[in-house]
Parts: C-alpha cells; structure tokens; sequence
C-alpha cells in the first residue's frame, strides 16, 4: 500500500509552491502561511470525515481531543501524540516529540527558522478535522528545538 | 474504554488517502491560481519532476535494484516495483512499440483520483500530470531521457487510464572539463 515517502514529498512541493509563488507579488509570510493552512483544513475535513466512518459518537471535547491524538495523529504520522495537556478551559497543547515533517531536517535549532512553514499544512489538518466533528478552533504551532514540536489547540465557544 | 476496539481503521489506506487528499488539494490550488488547465498540467509536471528526481534515491536505496539493462526491464521495475512501492498498484505494461523503444502502462486504479469528478470547464486538465514528472524525473537521474504522457484518462471519459513512455536517449555522463 502507498508508502509515506510520496506525502513527504509531495508536501514539500506543495510548501515550495506556495512559498516560489509569492516571491514575484506582494504578498507576505503570513497569506503564505494562512494558503497552506488553509489546504490542510480541506484535507483534514475529508480524512476526519472517512476515518470516523464506523466510530461511535464522541462523549464530549476531551473525547474528540484524545481521538486526534491517537487516532488521527497514527494516521497521519505513524505515531501517536507523545503528551495531551489542557486547562480545562478550552486550551489543548499537544506534544510531538519527534514530529514527522521536521524530523528529516534538523535535530537541534539549525533551519529554526524554516521551522514554521513546515507546521503550517498540519495545524489546518487538525483545525479542519475538529472542524468538521463539530468543535471550531484555532490550531498554532511552536518550535524550539526540532524536531519537537507544539500544536496548542484553541477551541472557539460560539 | 470500551469503545477502543471498534476504532479498528485500516492505517496504511488512511495513509494513501491523506496522499490523495493532499494533491487534490494542490491542483485545486493550481487552477484558482493558473488561469487556464494548460498552465496547471505544466505546473504539475514541473512538481513531479522535482518530486522524481528525490524520489529515485529513496527508490534506489530501498529496492536494492541496480542499473536496467534495457527499456524492458526499467518498464517492468516502474511497473511491478515502484509503482507498487509508492501508490500500491501494479499497473499493466502493455503496446510495445516494434523498436522497443516505446510503452504503456495501464493503470486499472489511479489512486491519485479516487475522490475526484472533473468540472465540465476543466476538460482539458491533465488531473494527474505529476505522475509524468516523476517518471521523467527520476529516469532522468538514471541517465535516461524519457518522454512521459497520458495517452488516455478515465477522468476525461476515456476506457482505462494510459500512460505512454517513449525512450528519447541515453544520457551521456558528463566528466568535468579537464578529467581525463
């Protein structure tokens, strides 16, 4: 079955497009960033949408929390979230400590600063997954030494 | 916990749809950003070759195959061996050319567009042109000069899906000026 080497690759064909595009305009670093957000949160819609196919109704937040953590985060990357943590008012952090698309790049702070085109598709990937179980959100990442790295989920009471 | 056992999901196909997923959402992106198709198939193409040219040195090294002896072979390990290392299919190879110089392949199943319909005001859009960028590609970096392009598509209403190969030339190495 398909390999994960065609996603990595791919996904960085996509970052270069993104990023080559903009030179010639106007735009800056941030649309670059909202474009590859923005072709996550699609992805994540359709993956979240055939993974919870056979799944039960989640009980509450916490428990569409953990589902992204594990299930959804296996998917993807092959592993789970390595620690969940939450204030219990609306504010998740999940920890990956050897997160996928940083891990062929640098272990330590060398390309820090290319760190965060990297996150960007991913933090759409969960913000358009919990999108569609129901739960609005904002999803930023943070770096400090890769490839660790930081996905803090804020969720949108409406 | 109980629940934890009916989440039983199939990982490696999840995996083949965040990879289909994913284009779809790049040639999307592509035609909001390209006016016309022709554009976006070069744009596709022109990824796919940056795609192959990286992607062969994965391949290279995980196959443990070394070099073709002639176009035959290579269209059989494109075929059985990374086509199906990389999307799972094995495609047909098929319309050999009597020089031996020229093939097909068909493939019964492109996974690349297992989710998509064309919109009728994308008739000429090559959906999955990368694929032809990555043969290129990666042939290229085995001193093979190869003209890659789809002879029919399912997407655009024809019977299978045919990619055509044809063998342009062998790549001469180039020694630096001065090395004898």
């Amino acid at each position: 079955m398909a390999d994960e080497a065609p996603f990595q690759f791919l996904h960085n064909e996509v970052m270069q497009y993104i990023y080559k595009s903009a030179e010639n305009g106007e735009t800056e670093n941030g649309r670059n960033i909202a474009k590859l957000e923005n072709m996550g949160f699609r992805v994540g819609q359709g993956l979240i949408e055939r993974l919870t196919k056979d799944t039960a109704r989640f009980k509450d937040e916490l428990d569409i929390m953990k589902f992204i953590c594990k299930d959804f985060w296996t998917c993807v990357f092959k592993k789970q979230i390595d620690n969940l943590r939450t204030n219990h008012q609306g504010i998740y952090v999940l920890q990956d400590n050897k997160f996928r698309l940083l891990s062929q790049l640098s272990a330590g702070k060398q390309y820090l600063e290319h760190a965060p085109k990297y996150l960007a598709f991913t933090c759409g990937l969960v913000r358009g997954a919990l999108s569609n179980l129901g739960v609005k959100s904002i999803v930023t990442a943070e770096v400090s030494v890769m490839p660790a790295c930081k996905f803090q989920v804020m969720i949108q009471k409406i | 916990m109980s629940r934890q056992s009916n989440r039983t999901t199939d990982s490696k196909k999840m995996n083949s749809e965040l990879f289909t997923l994913t284009y779809g959402a790049l040639v999307t992106q592509l035609c909001k950003d390209y006016e016309n198709d022709e554009e976006v198939n070069k744009q596709l193409d022109k990824m796919g070759y940056n795609i192959g040219v990286r992607l062969i040195e994965d391949f290279l090294a995980r196959s443990s195959i070394g070099r073709c002896q002639d176009f035959r072979e290579t269209a059989d390990v494109i075929a059985k061996v990374a086509f199906k290392m990389y999307l799972g299919i094995t495609p047909s190879v098929t319309n050999w050319s009597p020089a031996g110089d020229e093939f097909s392949l068909i493939l019964e199943n492109n996974p690349l567009v297992d989710f998509v319909e064309l919109p009728d005001n994308h008739s000429t859009l090559i959906y999955s042109n990368l694929l032809c960028g990555v043969l290129r590609g990666a042939l290229e970096m085995v001193q093979m000069a190869v003209d890659v392009r789809f002879a029919q598509d399912t997407l655009r209403g024809d019977n299978v899906t045919e990619i055509r190969m044809k063998f342009i030339k062998r790549i001469e190495e180039n020694l630096p000026a001065g090395d004898e």
